[in-house]
């Protein structure tokens, strides 16, 4: 599903990645660890078409087509979704004309008419159920004054409403309590199916109690230093990343 | 024959041809025009027109007693009227009263016409107190006052609720090249007593014209007043709103600006407290381009202790257009727990876009909590991705982060057709198509 290829990175004149390879299939979960500053978010940005990073080389394939000139909401209508690590705050819009716009978004760059209102209320409803969020909480200005939980949650709300190809989580689990994880993990579990990916960007291993991940990477200054099975985070957890690096200078 | 010299010899006919039986308004007239003689017209000397030239709208040759024939018929002019409620209507037509287009009323309320307000017994008592008693001497207003004619005259009576909102609007057909217009209004709301008025300038052709429009409204003990002044205009019209307002203690007055067209608008709005407990609020929503003009400048006087005001204007400035807001709190020593809020937050869309934004504090009261606040900025780059990243392209993104930039103004504004109406004339002004409604 996801392709990438030797991709190299810039801000600002300065290189943030540095050759990353990665192969996501479908039905795939993947999970990069790696130490604060080593490009993790980068990564997800540059893969969600963030303009303020220069892809300086490589490629990135998305079901077969390069990506990398087209714009964020282009890659959006294509099946990828990132939430955010600080999901940015929009007072004057409510969570549901936000949602609204956006669903409708996408169903203008794939031909489709507008949503029904009905069909729309119901799959919000449906959808905010599942996370267990509170109706009130629809009707309030997009991400203005929630907690960081809620922030994360309506991330994931958002998530599940758009029901993307390629989920990228950025750090969802940071400021998460553990019934707000339980219930952020279930929402990620509940999109998993053979046709779906998910790539969890985290610090920690303990969101990988609940979202069980195929693959484990372990990223370190712009580049992928060691990937393995579900194993490697709590490998990782236990003994930090000296010993990859130093795995690594040998 | 420059603007000044004609108005000023052209007085003396407009004097003969005036009827009125009020002696008193004969001396006021003629005081009138002798200080517009002396002082003129502003000019960026003067630092409260530092920032806005009036030349480029004064070098027409205005035409100042338009041709009273019009065939302006209700179809041509429903889209202007919030005619999506039922309201009293005060519709002017270059400057003359058109009754058929009107609806108005005198029952337990006035809303009829300056022109007989002026001339009948009946009201001279009102008149006599109110009239011009607020308006501060300068050329615009000296000007205005010498030519009054005809406007809007309000007066809600004591305990009194208007049952529904008025409507003041002038239209310019273009039957002139081009056209001055001054209206005068007077609006009078004794205690307990609330009103909610709907005031346009309308051009229906791209002839240029120019209003000086001068306003005074007195708002009693407990009376409240909310007035929108929607200013959505040709490119060839100009306006000058020159509006002030007295307030008497715990009475509640708020002003919306919505200014969206017109060649240049300039917004004198003063409110002068002379009570406790009195709420002053004023907002704006300036959204522009092209090289239209919108300026902002508004007084609020602080007399007495306990009294609040707020302000709140935004801007979005595309293209060359210019805005300038100029906000003044004056706090007298005696106005002790004064509680004044100033905001001004600008968008500037492109590089040569210009907003001037100045307040001025003078404070002389030592117990008071007085903030303002002003900032000029981009769209979000961050905020524009994280909409993008939703599907939403990135010029609807711009549009709705826009929208709810201005949003917040229109929280407050108490009749819901004209929350949706500006609702839509943001959205179309911002040319995106939300697909809801705030």
């Amino acid at each position: 599903m996801l392709k990438v290829k030797n991709l190299h990175a810039t801000i600002e004149g300065k290189e943030i990645l540095k050759g990353i390879n990665l192969e996501i299939n479908p039905g795939e979960v993947h999970a990069i660890m790696g130490p604060n500053g080593s490009g993790k978010s980068t990564l997800s940005s540059v893969i969600a078409g963030k303009e303020e990073f220069e892809q300086t080389e490589g490629e990135i394939l998305f079901e077969n087509t390069e990506i990398s000139e087209m714009d964020p909401e282009e890659r959006a209508h294509k099946g990828i979704f990132l939430s955010f690590q600080y999901p940015v705050e929009i007072p004057g819009v409510s969570v549901t004309n936000f949602m609204k716009t956006a669903i409708n978004a996408h169903r203008k760059a794939n031909g489709l008419e507008d949503m029904p209102a009905n069909e729309m209320l119901k799959k919000i409803r449906e959808k905010s159920e599942s996370l267990e969020i509170d109706r009130k909480f629809l009707s309030r200005s997009l991400n203005d004054g929630f907690s960081g939980g809620e922030k994360k949650r309506n991330e994931i709300f958002q998530m599940a409403m758009l029901e993307p190809k390629l989920a990228i989580l950025d750090e969802t689990d940071s400021g998460l309590d553990i019934d707000a994880l339980k219930i952020v993990a279930d929402g990620v579990n509940k999109l998993r199916s053979k046709d779906n990916a998910v790539l969890l960007i985290t610090h920690y291993q303990r969101l990988l109690n609940y979202i069980v991940p195929d693959v484990v990477h372990v990223m370190i200054d712009g580049q992928i230093v060691k990937s393995g099975g579900k194993e490697l985070a709590l490998e990782l957890e236990e003994r930090g990343y000296e010993w990859v690096k130093a795995e690594k200078a040998v | 024959m420059e603007l000044k010299e004609k108005l000023v010899s052209s007085f003396l006919a407009f004097e003969e041809e005036y009827t009125g039986a009020n002696d008193d308004l004969h001396k006021i007239r003629n005081q009138a025009i002798k200080d517009f003689e002396t002082i003129g017209f502003p000019s960026r000397k003067e630092e409260d027109y530092k920032y806005t030239s009036l030349k480029s709208v004064l070098k027409e040759n205005y035409s100042l007693f338009p041709k009273k024939e019009n065939t302006i018929e209700y179809k041509d002019i429903k889209k202007y009227l919030i005619h999506e409620i039922d309201t009293y209507d005060l519709v002017f037509i270059d400057g003359i009263y058109s009754s058929h287009l009107s609806s108005t009323t005198h029952d337990k309320i006035d809303v009829c016409l300056m022109s007989s307000a002026l001339n009948k017994d009946l009201y001279k008592p009102v008149i006599d107190n109110y009239f011009n008693k607020i308006a501060p001497k300068n050329g615009l207003n000296a000007l205005n006052t010498a030519f009054t004619k005809e406007g809007a005259f309000i007066h809600i009576h004591k305990n009194t609720m208007a049952d529904k909102p008025i409507q003041i609007i002038n239209f310019s057909t273009g039957n002139e090249s081009s056209l001055l217009l001054q209206p005068r209004n007077l609006i009078v709301v004794d205690e307990n007593s609330h009103c909610q008025i709907i005031e346009r300038h309308q051009s229906l052709t791209e002839h240029p014209v120019l209003t000086n429009s001068v306003t005074e409204i007195f708002a009693d003990k407990r009376a409240i007043v909310d007035y929108y002044k929607i200013q959505n205009d040709k490119l060839s019209a100009s306006l000058i709103d020159n509006t002030y307002i007295q307030q008497k203690s715990e009475s509640f007055c708020s002003v919306h600006t919505f200014s969206f067209g017109g060649k240049l608008t300039r917004n004198n709005l003063n409110f002068y407290q002379r009570g406790e407990r009195i709420d002053s609020t004023m907002k704006g929503v300036t959204i522009i381009e092209g090289k239209q003009h919108v300026d902002h400048n508004t007084l609020v006087h602080h007399i007495e202790p306990n009294c609040e005001s707020h302000q709140d204007y935004k801007g979005i400035f595309d293209e060359k257009s210019v805005g300038v807001f100029n906000g003044k709190v004056v706090v007298e020593k005696e106005a002790q727990k004064t509680n004044a809020y100033q905001s001004n937050n600008n968008i500037l869309l492109d590089d040569k876009a210009t907003i001037n934004s100045k307040p001025q504090l003078e404070i002389f009261a030592d117990d008071v909590k007085c903030s303002h606040g002003c900032t000029i900025g981009q769209l979000d780059e961050e905020a524009l991705f994280y909409l993008q990243s939703r599907g939403i392209p990135r010029k609807e993104a711009g549009g709705l982060l826009m929208y709810a930039f201005a949003n917040n103004v229109l929280e407050s504004v108490k009749i819901p057709e004209i929350k949706k109406r500006i609702n839509k004339l943001i959205a179309l002004k911002l040319g995106v198509e939300l697909g809801f409604n705030l």
